[in-house]
């Protein structure tokens, strides 16, 4: 096949992925959106198998059927929950996979003899910057997700200052490598620095702040592709990476602005909250106002209620209780109650976590009310339902100019009739700080695990 | 020069065709977006085929090889996993 055909074949793949992600901005066109993706992928493999570089097919064939099989295990075996660290792992995967295309067209081009131009040097450089970030920082967000090191921030002193000394030797043995490409150890040595600065970029970054970090890394991913599409000189490359990048970058905004913070807040801790609460203070608020009440009482409140909203947060993940949800919301409905779910933006562990774990739930998308929709609509509401969520419903964030978590935007579920609070206990949340929430007029805690709280309430409420 | 000019000019449009595009997508649907966005990010799959399949030395190969695993995880992965999100989305009347 004629290279202009091949380059028309990859411009019509380009197209399919512009389709694709513009069909994910409906529910209705989303799933022919990802079909169209998936085409543009088969489209652009395709023609590349035709391309005359190409001399054998054994090696291609035998690492595209390992790399299917273990994709394919991966995406029907992994739970909803586990989402966050599946996408983190894929992410990780594809960073990886551009560090090894760079580093063997670097070797091609070396071995030939023909001097390498300095703007493909360039590319490779920042693509084995970029996609070793990617690999590693990947690894570790998958990691802390899945539990196998620890979720909480791993700070040390003098960690901005090491990270910057490392960012700029990558720099520094990029600018070598692009004046003395003839030793490819260099890359290898570059790929090694820029391995142990994804490392170290992630491990600071603590639990609820992951959304952000996925979403980077997403954008991370997208970026080492288009790097390695500057290295083969390759349009689909440069394209469908751009867009992935761009992708990940507005989910990050989202995810920052909804947290009110900073990228750089998040990413380096700067004035960072976590554990610097003053642990005393919680006592003094929640002493003699907090009102536990038992599923029966809880019950009785939601007997009278016309309107009620659900406000999930991570919680209800952790405790399985997407199913038991619905069960509560289908019960209150046929009694005549109209529900709604409230999702704030950082709820779960990446951007959409929570309409996922309830869409898997079969609570149709339309109940899903995003915060703006939600807020308008508390001042009417019955009960507020609160489950496993706290520092995204907490009022200081507009009352308390000093409280960490001031002007985050959070569900104003206070101004419901009566708020109803399923925890465990008073423990604080991420920002670690008390909650008044907790202890207004208005709110009835229910203790208790998620889950069994739920199905404790359903069991009330059925006898009424 | 003049290739690298154009190159640049194709990566800048893209990554503004891809915030005016994305911006459009409701929270409701930011993890398929993720995940699906994700699949795309390997289609550096396309340079890895092209380092495994060209054979120059063993260690571009070799290289190669493990690069179109890794890139066809993403892939593979990255769009069934989608879809098996995106099929449990449902509005209330399809119920």
């Amino acid at each position: 096949m004629s290279a202009a055909l091949i380059n028309l074949s990859y411009l019509m793949a380009s197209a399919l992925f512009i389709f694709g992600l513009k069909g994910l901005s409906h529910p209705r066109t989303a799933v022919r959106g990802n079909l169209l993706g998936a085409l543009g992928m088969l489209l652009a493999v395709a023609v590349t198998l035709l391309n005359r570089r190409i001399v054998s097919f054994e090696v291609i064939l035998a690492g595209i059927l390992c790399g299917s099989a273990v994709g394919a295990v991966f995406a029907v075996k992994v739970p909803m929950t586990a989402m966050p660290q599946m996408v983190a792992l894929f992410n990780g995967f594809g960073g990886g996979a551009s560090v090894l295309v760079a580093g063997a067209s670097l070797l091609e081009t070396i071995s030939v003899g023909t001097p390498p131009s300095p703007r493909f040097l360039v590319a490779v450089a920042a693509t084995g910057i970029v996609g070793a970030v990617t690999f590693w920082g990947s690894l570790v967000a998958f990691g802390k997700l899945q539990g196998l090191v620890t979720e909480n921030a791993v700070v040390f002193r003098g960690q901005q200052a090491a990270n910057a000394a490392i960012g700029l030797a990558c720099v520094v043995l990029g600018g070598w490598l692009v004046a003395v490409p003839d030793d490819p150890v260099r890359y290898l040595a570059l790929a090694g620095v820029a391995s142990v600065l994804g490392v170290l970029l992630v491990i600071p970054i603590g639990g609820a702040d992951m959304p952000v970090v996925i979403a980077l890394l997403n954008s991370y991913s997208g970026l080492a592709g288009t790097a390695t599409g500057f290295v083969l000189d390759n349009n689909v490359l440069i394209i469908a990476g751009s867009l992935v990048g761009a992708s990940g970058i507005i989910l990050t905004k989202i995810m920052c602005k909804a947290m009110n913070r900073s990228l750089g807040n998040v990413l380096f801790g700067i004035g960072g909250t976590v554990g610097t609460a003053p642990a005393a203070s919680g006592a003094d608020i929640y002493e003699g106002k907090v009102k536990s009440a038992s599923p029966e009482e809880v019950a009785m409140v939601f007997d009278a209620a016309r309107r009620a909203v659900i406000v999930p947060g991570y919680g209800l993940a952790v405790s399985q209780a997407q199913h038991a949800v619905r069960d509560l919301s289908n019960l209150l409905e046929s009694r005549g109650c109209e529900v709604e779910f409230a999702i704030h933006p950082v709820a779960g562990r990446m951007p959409g976590h929570m309409n996922v774990l309830l869409a898997e739930a079969n609570i149709p998308y339309d109940k899903l009310k995003e915060m703006d929709e939600a807020n308008s609509g508390f001042p009417q509401t019955d009960v507020a339902l609160v489950i496993g969520a706290n520092d995204v419903v907490n009022p200081v964030a507009r009352t308390d100019p000093d409280s960490p978590i001031a002007g985050m935007p959070i569900l104003d579920v206070d101004k419901a009739r009566t708020v109803v609070v399923i925890k465990r206990s008073l423990s604080p949340g991420f920002a670690g700080i008390p909650n008044p929430l907790f202890a207004a007029d208005n709110t009835l805690m229910l203790f208790g695990d998620g889950k069994k709280a739920i199905l404790e309430l359903i069991a009330a409420l059925k006898e009424f | 020069m003049e290739g690298l000019i154009a190159s640049l000019t194709i990566f800048v449009l893209a990554i503004f065709l891809g915030f005016e595009v994305i911006t459009k997508v409701p929270p409701t649907l930011h993890t398929p977006l993720m995940s699906g966005s994700n699949a795309i990010s390997g289609i550096t799959l396309v340079g890895a085929l092209l380092s495994a399949g060209h054979q120059h030395t063993q260690l571009t190969t070799i290289l190669g090889f493990v690069a179109v695993v890794f890139a066809t995880i993403n892939v593979v992965g990255g769009f069934l996993v989608t879809h098996r999100i995106l099929g449990m989305f449902r509005k209330k009347e399809d119920r």
